[in-house]
C-alpha cells in the first residue's frame, strides 16, 4: 500500500517537472505557433542563473528564493531578445522558426560551455529541502521529500499565475485574442507585436523557473535543455497545442504512467512503453495535433 | 579473383590481429613521428558531456606526469608532446579521434578513456594500426587486448574485494543500481555469481540511462526492497540526481549503506559531502594513502591545478601510466609498440598508490584494494586494505564460480 502512494507522489512529481518545463512552450508555441527550439536552452540559462546566484549568496536558501524572480527575467529578457532579433520576422514561417531556433540553441549551449566550462556543475540544495517528510509512520513509512513538494508546489503556482494572467488582466485579454484573430485584433487597436514580445517574454521566463527547480533534481550542463526539450514538446502536442488545460493533465499522466511502469519493468522498458502509449494515443485522438486553427489558452 | 584477393586479405590481416608476440611486425606499426627533439603522445578524454565531470580531471593529471617527465629530461632524450583530444562523451567520436590521434598526429602512444563503452569503441582503432593505449580507469574485466594496458583495476582487484568486504560485514542482501551499458551490466554478472556461491541475495538490479537525472522510482524501489547494502556501479554524474534521491527518500549510509566504484574525490566534490558523507568506496588510492610517493604526486598536483582540487584513483592510475609507459620505453630503448610491450612485464614503478610491477602477459598491473568511507570533509579514508598488490586476473579464472562467465 506505501509503495503505490509512494509511486503516486513520485509520478505527480515527476509529472510537476514535466509541468514547470512545457508550461512556458505551452504560451509560445500555442500563442505564436513559434516552435521553439531555443526552449529548453532558457532553461539551463535558468539552472545556471541559480548556480551564478549562489557563488555570491552562501545561505542556498536565500539563493534558491532570489534566483526564482531573478531567472525569470534573465530567461525572459533571452526570449524577448530572440522574439525581436529573429522571431518577429519569422511568424508565417513555422519551419524556419524551427531551424532558426535550433541554431540559436546550438549556439546558446556552447556559450554555456564557453562560459561556464564543459564539465557539468551542481548547487548546494538548502538543507530544508534534503530531507523529506513523514506522511504515514511505522515499519514501512511514507514519506515524501521535500524538493519534490518544492517542485509541486512551484508548478502549481506557476499555472496559476500564467492562468490567472490570461483570464484577469489586460495583458491576457489582448494575448487571447491576439490568438483567435491576430487581424482583427490588430485592427482594433492592439498591438500585436508588442502582445507577441511580452507573451515570449512570459514564456522563457518560465523556463528560467523550471532551470531553477531543476537544480534541485540534477547536475546543471550545457546540454541539460535538450535533454528534456523533447518531454515538453511531447505534453504539449498530446495535450492539445495552446491547451494549458491539456498540457496539465498530461503531464501529471505521463508522469505517474511513467513511474509505475518505471517501477514494475525498468527505466529503459518505461521509457518505450510510455513513447509507445503516446503514439497509440495520438492514433487514436489526433486532434491534439490539429488544434491550431481553435486554439485557445484558457 | 577478387574475391578470392580479399579473403586472402582478410585472412592475412586477422592473422597479424591475432599475433600478440614481439615478432618482429614493426614495419606495419603505426609509424609514431619521433624524427625530431619530440615525441608526441594523445590525450583521449571527455572534455565535454556527462563523463567531463570525471575524464577532465584524468586529462590534468596524465599533463602533471608529462611535464614531470619533460622537467627531468624527457623519454630517451625526447621532450614529450601532448595533443589532446576532446571525445565528448561519445563513443563514435572517441573512435574518431583516437584514429586521428595516431595517423594524422603519428603518437607513440595515447593515454586515456574512461567508460568502458569509449573503451570498446576504440579498441579496434588501435589493434588495426598497432598502436598502444594505456586506459587508468577500473573496469569490469573479461578483457585482454594486445595494444591495451590497463592501469585500472580490473574485477578481482576492486569489485571481489568490495564483495568480500560487504560479507565480512555481515551484509547478505543487495540491492545493485548501475548506469546502462557495458561496464555495470558486466559488473553485475559478476556480482550475482559471487553473490550465488557466497550465500548473499541479489534483491534487484536496476539501471538507468547514462546521465538520466530521475531516480525516485529507484530510490523508492531501493528502500521497499529493505536491502543491507546498494551496489552502485553508476558512472558520471547520474551519481548525483541518484544521491540527491537517495537521502530525499531518507536513507542513509547508517540504514542502507552504498558501495559505490566509481565516484572518487573529484566525484564527491562536486556531488556535495552533505549527500555522501559515511558512504563507501571500493579503489586502489585515495587522496589519503600514506607514503611519501602519493605526498609527493598530491603536492605537485595542487601546486599544478590549485590547492582545493583533489586527487583521486582513476588521476593517479593515469599519472602512473605515464611513468610506466617511460619505464617502458627505456627499458626498450625504443618507441616502437611492438618492442615496448615485449619490454614491459616486471616492469614497476613507486606509484602514489605503492608500488605497481606490470603483468606482461595480461597487460594489467598488481595492485592493492582498498575499501573507503567518504568523510565529511570530502576526503575518503581507508578502512580496509588487501595488505599486498594482488595479481590481476582479468578473467577471474583463480575463482570457481566465475567459471560461467566472460
Amino acid at each position: 500500500m506505501t509503495v503505490i502512494f509512494g509511486q503516486t507522489f513520485t509520478g505527480i512529481s515527476i509529472g510537476a517537472v514535466l509541468l514547470l518545463i512545457a508550461l512556458g512552450l505551452s504560451l509560445t508555441f500555442g500563442q505564436m505557433n513559434v516552435i521553439n527550439m531555443a526552449h529548453g536552452e532558457f532553461i539551463m540559462a535558468g539552472a545556471y542563473t541559480t548556480y551564478v546566484l549562489q557563488k555570491s549568496i552562501s545561505s542556498a536558501g536565500l539563493s534558491l528564493l532570489v534566483a526564482l524572480p531573478v531567472a525569470f527575467l534573465v530567461s525572459g529578457a533571452l526570449g524577448a531578445l530572440l522574439e525581436w532579433l529573429l522571431i518577429r520576422r519569422l511568424y508565417l514561417r513555422p519551419l524556419d522558426t524551427l531551424l532558426v531556433t535550433w541554431g540559436v540553441s546550438l549556439m546558446l549551449q556552447q556559450l554555456a560551455r564557453d562560459i561556464f566550462g564543459a564539465p557539468n556543475v551542481q548547487t548546494r540544495a538548502p538543507e530544508l529541502l534534503t530531507g523529506n517528510i513523514t506522511v504515514i509512520g511505522g515499519d514501512d513509512p511514507l514519506t515524501f521529500a521535500n524538493s519534490r513538494l518544492f517542485i509541486l508546489g512551484l508548478a502549481i503556482a506557476a499555472v496559476v499565475a500564467l492562468s490567472l494572467t490570461l483570464r484577469l488582466t489586460p495583458l491576457g485579454r489582448r494575448i487571447r485574442a491576439v490568438v483567435q484573430n491576430r487581424d482583427l485584433a490588430e485592427v482594433s487597436g492592439i498591438s500585436t507585436g508588442r502582445v507577441d514580445r511580452t507573451a515570449f517574454f512570459i514564456g522563457s521566463g518560465l523556463a528560467g523557473v523550471a532551470g531553477v527547480a531543476l537544480t534541485l533534481v540534477g547536475p546543471i550542463g550545457p546540454t541539460m535543455g535538450t535533454n528534456v526539450i523533447i518531454d515538453a514538446f511531447l505534453v504539449i502536442v498530446v495535450g492539445g497545442i495552446g491547451q494549458l488545460k491539456g498540457s496539465v493533465i498530461v503531464a501529471f499522466v505521463l508522469g505517474v504512467l511513467q513511474s509505475v511502469l518505471e517501477y514494475s519493468t525498468t527505466v529503459s522498458v518505461a521509457k518505450v512503453l510510455v513513447l509507445v502509449a503516446i503514439v497509440a494515443f495520438l492514433q487514436w485522438r489526433p486532434q491534439g495535433l490539429y488544434t491550431l486553427r481553435t486554439r485557445s489558452l484558457v | 579473383m577478387a574475391g578470392t584477393a580479399a579473403l586472402a586479405a582478410v585472412v592475412a590481416l586477422s592473422a597479424c590481429g591475432a599475433k600478440t608476440d614481439a615478432g618482429g611486425s614493426s614495419d606495419k606499426a603505426a609509424q609514431a613521428d619521433v624524427s625530431g627533439d619530440t615525441v608526441k603522445v594523445g590525450l583521449l578524454n571527455s572534455l565535454s558531456g556527462t563523463m567531463a565531470i570525471s575524464e577532465v580531471t584524468v586529462r590534468d593529471s596524465l599533463k602533471l606526469a608529462i611535464d614531470e617527465i619533460n622537467a627531468s629530461g624527457g623519454v630517451l632524450g625526447k621532450k614529450i608532446k601532448p595533443i589532446s583530444e576532446d571525445g565528448a562523451s561519445d563513443w563514435p567520436t572517441f573512435a574518431e579521434k583516437a584514429s586521428k590521434l595516431i595517423k594524422e598526429d603519428r603518437v607513440a602512444a595515447t593515454f586515456g578513456c574512461w567508460t568502458s563503452a569509449s573503451r570498446k569503441a576504440v579498441k579496434p582503432v588501435f589493434e588495426k594500426n598497432k598502436s598502444l593505449l594505456f586506459y587508468p580507469v577500473q573496469y569490469e574485466g573479461l578483457e585482454e587486448s594486445p595494444y591495451i594496458f590497463y592501469t585500472g583495476a580490473t574485477t578481482n582487484q576492486q569489485i571481489v574485494p568490495a564483495l568480500d568486504y560487504l560479507k565480512s560485514q555481515g551484509k547478505k542482501k543487495i540491492y545493485l543500481v548501475g548506469s546502462d551499458y557495458v561496464f555495470p551490466r558486466t559488473a553485475n554478472k559478476i556480482i550475482k555469481a559471487y553473490a550465488k556461491a557466497n550465500g548473499m541475495t541479489v534483491l534487484g538490479e536496476d539501471y538507468a540511462p547514462l546521465g538520466s537525472t530521475e531516480f525516485s522510482t529507484i530510490a523508492n524501489k531501493v528502500k521497499a526492497a529493505k536491502a543491507d547494502a546498494v551496489f552502485n556501479t553508476l558512472n558520471g554524474d547520474s551519481n548525483v540526481a541518484f544521491f540527491k534521491e537517495y537521502k530525499s527518500a531518507g536513507l542513509t549510509a547508517k540504514s542502507m549503506p552504498v558501495v559505490s566504484v566509481s565516484i572518487a574525490e573529484e566525484e564527491v566534490k562536486s556531488i556535495g559531502s552533505q549527500y555522501l558523507a559515511g558512504q563507501l568506496t571500493a579503489w586502489n588510492y585515495y587522496q589519503t594513502t600514506p607514503g611519501a610517493a602519493n605526498t609527493k604526486f598530491v603536492k605537485a598536483y595542487k601546486a599544478k591545478y590549485g590547492q582545493g582540487k583533489p586527487t583521486s584513483d582513476p588521476m593517479e592510475a593515469a599519472y602512473t601510466s605515464v611513468y610506466l609507459w617511460k619505464a617502458m620505453v627505456e627499458k626498450a630503448k625504443s618507441f616502437d609498440p611492438e618492442k615496448v610491450k615485449a619490454a614491459s612485464d616486471g616492469i614497476t614503478f613507486d606509484a602514489p598508490e605503492g608500488k605497481v610491477t606490470v603483468d606482461g602477459a595480461s597487460q594489467h598491473i598488481r595492485k592493492t584494494a582498498r575499501i573507503g568511507r567518504i568523510g565529511t570533509d570530502g576526503l575518503i579514508e581507508q578502512v580496509w586494505d588487501s595488505g599486498k598488490p594482488i595479481k590481476p586476473d582479468p578473467f577471474l579464472k583463480g575463482y570457481s564460480w566465475a567459471s560461467g562467465l566472460s
